[in-house]
């Protein structure tokens, strides 16, 4: 998909809590930080990072009420004009009844969109093959990562020093 | 991180682990070859599953005449044993949603494996309705599509309707849930394997990097879904109950069947869930994951699930005497000292009686005491659904049709079938899966690690992150 590669330079914490003091560090002298890569969810990270809040819970409700709408419409169409039946003298139009089925395709629809939504935003999916910087982020260690293309060399070495002094055990450069 | 926890709370990943160790114990079972116990444990599944099939391509050849159902009885082990699979298949959404919304976090050590037994047993329910239609080619028939009949629809006022749409919704959402939450856990695989695993678990993890912004969506998408697979579990039962409490049969037309069955889903799955962490920790030697702390709040719940349950069965009991009504009473004498009064008995000591022992904490945290309970309350569950369906059938309005149900050997065979097919899926999973989820246990480890928390913690733990904001 991308034209160009791009060069990372990145490090690599042992604690999750090393990764939050830079990450803050890095935000105070104004680098420029590509992403952050870790095992597992930190919390109060993506208020340092400046993340925006997700916003997947809209699609939810948007797709859970096409759920609603859906079912209500459909049922309601065809036991009323499309071939309208009694059964057990009740009237053609029985709300009540209605519920249960209306509930669960509102459940279906938004499970259904949030998931299949938050694979497509996050560019995940069956086949994909993104870049892994280092093998050992999904077990133990906390990447802070930097793109260099368009810096200078002084820049760079700038960012190195401070991954070096921000503690990272390990500091590498990678073309992906 | 998040909230501090209470000093007084008890460590829920013991053994000092370090991030990198929790990698090796829960990837490590996935990277070696079956020892013998899973050989021996996946032929003995995969026979009973091949002797399963062997009675479901009878019962398709011969019809659903070679089972004991009759004119009377129309609804025997199929019935009971789909209620009995679908009642087990409520834990792992009710440990992964409603355990998650409230915050319980002892549910990282089980709700991976609780998740995948939901879905083995909503798969194991599903065979049994879809076998009873006697035609199950044109099941096809029970989804409403343009058809060139009229069209002529399915009728939506059907519970049996309203339970298609609830299991295959449940069966749907259960899956999404279980499956988001494996694709970081199949990343931490992927990046130690080589070769064709590689290959493979690069496949089935989609991609998954770890970055900043897919984990924040993550732990979003998690906890949406959780809000609404709550009322979802919920739901689920109470329109399986719906099948029986609609019908104007004495015994079941009853306003507290919804709840009831309720409660004895998440008794019977939680017992489910017990039967297999009790051997999972064993074989896989997760006990320092799934500790005693964990096996008690199972057994908790398991407690006051059978506690309703069992007063349920008593307020039924109850309520026929004080209606009036003499159908309802001589349903409900019937049920007791009929001629399935074995059942009823089975049925009032495996789940009213029985679990009362977890009162006594000693017993609560015995794992022997566990897995045998747990066995007991499979047993009670499964009686209690035989119990509500066979019994109330048996001796209807018409005395001159009253019968009695015994299943054929077609019958029991499909039913061990499905517990063939439940455990081999099981033992394909804890081969290919980690069935610890390992970014959550990860994630709660600085607050419910041993060396943190507890009588040995020997690190105090900086709440770094709170004083920087």
């Amino acid at each position: 998909m991308k034209s160009h590669s791009k060069k990372v330079l990145f490090g690599l914490y042992n604690d999750e809590e090393e990764l939050m003091a830079a990450i803050s560090g890095a935000k105070s002298k104004h680098l420029n930080i590509m992403d952050v890569y870790s095992p597992f969810p930190i919390h109060g990270m993506e208020k340092i990072l400046g993340l925006e809040e997700s916003r997947l819970h809209i699609v939810g409700f948007i797709f859970g009420m096409i759920g609603t709408l859906t079912a209500f419409l459909g049922m309601t169409w065809i036991f009323t004009s499309d071939w309208p039946t009694i059964f057990g003298g009740k009237p053609y139009f029985s709300l009540p009844a209605f519920v249960p089925i209306i509930f669960e395709l509102t459940v279906l629809f938004s499970a259904i969109a949030m998931t299949v939504v938050f694979y497509i935003v996050c560019g995940l999916g069956f086949g994909v093959d993104n870049p892994i910087l280092d093998d050992r982020i999904t077990d133990d260690k906390f990447c802070l990562a930097f793109q260099t293309n368009d810096l200078s060399g002084t820049d760079v070495s700038n960012i190195k020093k401070f991954l070096k002094e921000s503690g990272a055990a390990e500091i590498h450069e990678k073309e992906v | 991180m998040s909230a501090s926890v209470s000093r007084i709370r008890e460590p829920l990943v013991l053994g000092n682990k370090s991030y990198h160790q929790i990698t090796e114990d829960l990837v490590g079972p996935t990277e070696k070859t079956p020892d013998r116990m899973w050989v021996i444990a996946f032929i003995l599944s995969v026979s009973l599953f091949a002797y399963g099939m062997f009675a479901l391509i009878w019962t398709f050849y011969f019809g659903i005449g070679s089972w004991n159902l009759n004119r009377t009885i129309g609804w025997g082990y199929d019935i009971t044993n789909f209620v009995w699979w679908i009642g087990i298949g409520h834990a792992g959404t009710l440990i992964s949603a409603i355990l998650l919304l409230f915050r319980q976090r002892w549910r990282t050590g089980v709700n991976r494996a609780a998740e995948a037994m939901t879905i083995f047993a909503v798969m194991c329910a599903g065979l049994f309705p879809a076998t009873h239609t006697g035609r199950p080619w044109f099941d096809f028939f029970m989804f409403p599509y343009p058809n060139t009949r009229g069209p002529l629809w399915v009728n939506f006022n059907s519970p049996l309707l309203w339970d298609l749409f609830a299991i295959s919704t449940y069966f749907t959402v259960s899956l999404l849930f279980w499956y988001t939450g494996l694709v970081p856990d199949f990343a931490s695989v992927r990046d130690r394997a080589k070769g064709i695993r590689k290959k493979i678990y690069a496949f089935v993890s989609m991609g998954w990097t770890g970055a900043a912004k897919h984990w924040q969506r993550h732990e979003y998408l998690s906890l949406v879904l959780a809000g609404i697979a709550t009322p979802l579990v919920l739901s689920v039962h109470t329109i399986v109950s719906f099948d029986f409490a609609t019908a104007v049969v004495p015994g079941w037309h009853t306003t507290i069947f919804p709840p009831y069955f309720v409660a004895g889903a998440i008794f019977s799955g939680f017992a489910m869930v017990q039967t297999l962490m009790v051997i999972t920790r064993k074989a896989f030697r997760l006990q320092e994951y799934i500790t005693v702390n964990h096996i008690e709040s199972m057994n908790k719940v398991i407690l006051v699930t059978g506690t309703m349950v069992g007063s349920a069965y008593l307020i039924e009991l109850f309520i026929a005497w004080y209606s009036g009504y003499i159908y309802e009473q001589f349903a409900f004498y019937n049920r007791v000292l009929g001629p399935y009064f074995w059942a009823y008995i089975g049925m009032m000591g495996c789940n009213l009686l029985s679990p009362q022992v977890f009162w006594s904490k000693k017993i609560r945290r015995s794992v022997f005491w566990t897995f045998l309970m747990s066995i007991f309350v499979n047993i009670g569950m499964w009686f209690e659904r035989f119990v509500i369906i066979a019994t109330t059938l048996a001796k209807d309005f018409l005395p001159s049709s009253w019968s009695y149900y015994w299943p054929s050997w077609v019958e029991i065979g499909i039913y061990l079938g499905t517990i063939g097919l439940f455990f081999t899926l099981y033992l394909i999973f804890a081969r290919v899966a980690p069935v610890v989820a390992i970014a959550e246990v990860k994630h709660i480890l600085k607050q419910y690690g041993d060396q943190y928390l507890g009588p040995n913690a020997k690190e105090h733990h900086q709440e770094q992150s709170e004083k920087a904001h």
